[in-house]
């Protein structure tokens, strides 16, 4: 149980060399670089594949490529970055392709900044491709847990044939912290590809890997199968941490960075007598709806708190429903609050009501 | 008497969806024997673009994946990259290739991906309705360039060929066209030379063959081919743009 | 005895005559008043006897609808 001093985003890479990464490919931008630099560096001599391509779209379209090959693939990107793969991420979506996606979010819109954010939540679970499909996400909120999901996020691609997407932001890939690289993720039985391209000498018949079906009934047939799909994962890789909403004041929201900087300061409100618990998404989509029904029927509310203008917040109503006034703070632009902020906004809950 | 001539197992048994007359059908059957021949079939991967040929999928007889349009190449890369031991090509028309896809195409190219790229230049855009392509000749009417393309305001012929010349990854380039038996024949040639060299690992190769859209040119086929061998050869020569050859491997 | 012989598998052609074109020894012509089930008048030989096997019908067709046999 030896302990390292570990960079994010270096420890993506580590991880997924661990969580068996065949190919990568990747475009820089800024803050996840030292990602595929660190795969330029590992992946070659151990006889595996990396490639910079010429854009985040041909990115994007190469992991499709080598994925309808039946390996294991991941690309990583930024939010300007991520926008671009949204029509491959589509395509691999509709094709029953897996395939493991870092984005490292970072200020928006547009060119935005390169200080953390979380402005990718609608971009990560809504999707910006067409169509309906989903990418299961991955939030979390220490570099140990994004090892730990990024090793078992390869079999959940594989298990399910999906995209899997790992969401953190600039902070979580530039800071350092200790971690357990060798603690043992969770083993699943998975079918061999049998659909995967190789040539047909390998396997009867022809293998195709497609997603144009211009008959409506065959492309609606299509997406029920899809969405059985999305009910199995909902129901057996929604993931969640939650303490003290059973006899909480108020419950925070929150994921990744800012539900560290949140439990800072459910620890000062602690000290005020004001009693908070938490419920914390690690999986942002399928997203954790259920356990809102649990929160004592005396809270005096919720409070969403994110690092962007309130995506989450979509998803906080939803599973809400009414029940309890909802509250939100938010930091956006690269602006990372700092717990005092958590604290102030929870004392003037009745300002930050949304209505 | 012994068959001199027969429908290549390199295709299906799918009727083509190809208009009358249109050389696509030619072209599959060039890339489908060529594979036959070279005993490649069993380990071949294509990659269907979108365009008229969307459906390649359906007809060439072997292991497909179907590509977002203009991403071809960069789907080759990847496959024949964590699959350096099979065959890949991938079959684009102009739109696919010049247009939207010019980024990855280059790009593959430029990196010497060991792959067969078959480029289907009939400029226009055939399955979308017959708009003007970077192909399109000056003066060619087409839906979206109605008094004939101006290349004051709408550019000049891309010449893929040309280009792709100068790229060093490049280790086999040649413009062919389908317009009679004898380029037919040409043709194949050319598509044969191209996959051989991608399976002794030369580099990458790409066989540009003018073609025809009888329907969105407004001509009946086999005038069609006529406007090929008189019109588009002024433009696009036919000839080999680049080998590399024997020295370089 | 013709050097070469035709076989046409007529449910596939197009009608699109190239076949009719490139034939050298102009023995091919369209019957318009018999038509395949997707509606296209079919592709009859009117002299087989002048048959050289060149094969130019089958290598032209789009559709591999020409199996083409020759003398060994």
């Amino acid at each position: 149980m030896a302990k390292t001093l570990m960079k994010g985003n270096e420890a993506i890479a580590v991880a997924a060399m661990m969580g068996g990464l065949d190919a990568y490919f990747g475009y820089p931008i800024t803050p996840q670089n030292e990602v595929s630099e660190y795969l330029a560096k590992h992946l070659l001599p151990n006889g595996k594949v990396f490639l910079q391509a010429e854009s985040e779209v041909a990115a994007i379209n190469m992991v499709y490529g080598a994925a309808a090959a039946g390996k294991r693939v991941m690309t990583s990107s930024s939010s300007p970055g991520i926008a671009l793969k949204q029509e491959g991420i589509s395509y691999i979506a509709a094709a029953e392709l897996p395939c493991v996606i870092v984005s490292v979010m970072r200020g928006g819109p547009g060119l935005g900044g390169i200080q953390p954010s979380q402005s990718d939540y609608y971009q990560a679970t809504r999707g910006g491709g067409n169509g309906d499909y989903q990418v299961i996400v991955f939030a979390p909120e220490t570099i140990q847990e994004t090892i730990d999901t990024l090793k078992e996020a390869f079999d959940i691609a594989d298990y399910y044939r999906n995209p899997v997407m790992v969401l953190v932001d600039g902070l979580i890939g530039q800071m350092m912290e200790s971690v357990d690289l060798e603690k043992q993720s969770k083993k699943r039985f998975l079918p061999n590809k049998d659909w995967a391209v190789s040539g047909t000498k390998n396997h009867p018949g022809r293998n195709i890997v497609n997603s144009l079906f211009l008959d409506p009934q065959q492309l609606e047939n299509h997406n029920i199968h899809l969405q059985e799909k999305y009910q199995l994962i909902k129901k057996n890789e929604t993931k969640t941490e939650v303490f003290g909403i059973d006899d909480a004041d108020y419950v925070i929201v929150a994921y990744g960075t800012m539900a560290r900087i949140c439990r800072s300061a459910i620890e000062i409100l602690e000290e005020k007598g004001i009693h908070v618990g938490m419920i914390r998404p690690i999986s942002l989509w399928p997203y954790p709806k259920a356990i809102f029904t649990e929160i004592n029927p005396y809270c005096k509310g919720i409070l969403c708190t994110e690092m962007s203008m309130g995506q989450m917040l979509d998803d906080v109503l939803i599973a809400n429903n009414g029940r309890l006034p909802v509250g939100f703070y938010g930091r956006t632009g690269g602006m990372v609050p700092d717990p005092e902020e958590v604290v102030e906004a929870i004392l003037n809950f009745s300002n930050r009501v949304v209505r | 008497m012994e068959i001199k001539y027969q429908k290549t197992k390199g295709l299906t048994e799918t009727p083509l969806s190809y208009c009358p007359g249109c050389t696509h059908g030619i072209i599959h059957k060039l890339v489908a024997e060529s594979l036959e021949e070279l005993g490649l079939l069993d380990e071949a991967i294509g990659v269907a673009s979108v365009g008229c040929s969307v459906f390649s999928y359906q007809f060439f007889n072997c292991d497909m994946i179907q590509a977002p349009h203009g991403r071809a190449c960069a789907e080759a890369t990847g496959l024949k990259r964590v699959l350096p031991q099979n065959t890949v090509f991938t079959y684009q028309g102009d739109g696919d290739l010049a247009s939207i896809g010019i980024a990855e195409t280059i790009h593959a190219a430029n990196r010497g991906e060991n792959i067969t790229v078959i480029f289907i230049n009939n400029a226009i855009y055939g399955m979308t309705g017959g708009q003007m392509a970077p192909t399109t000749l000056p003066g060619q009417k087409t839906t979206t360039s109605p008094e004939g393309r101006n290349t004051l305001i709408q550019g000049y012929p891309i010449k893929i060929s040309e280009i792709f010349s100068q790229i060093e990854g490049v280790a086999y380039l040649e413009r062919v066209s389908a317009t009679d038996p004898k380029q037919v024949l040409r043709a194949k040639k050319a598509i044969k030379k191209a996959f051989s060299y991608q399976k002794e690992k030369r580099g990458f190769t790409l066989i540009e063959v003018l073609s025809s859209c009888p329907v969105n040119w407004g001509m009946t086929p086999i005038n069609a081919l006529k406007w090929i061998k008189d019109t588009m050869t002024q433009i696009y020569p036919l000839g080999v743009f680049k080998d590399k050859g024997e020295d370089h491997v | 005895m013709p050097k070469g012989k035709t076989i046409f598998d007529y449910e596939r052609c197009k009608g699109c005559l190239l076949c009719v074109e490139f034939c050298p020894q102009k023995i091919l012509y369209q019957d318009k008043t018999t038509l395949n089930r997707a509606g296209y008048n079919i592709i009859k030989v009117s002299d087989p006897d002048k048959c050289i096997g060149c094969a130019f019908c089958a290598i032209m067709c789009p559709d591999s609808v020409i199996t083409v046999e020759v003398d060994k």
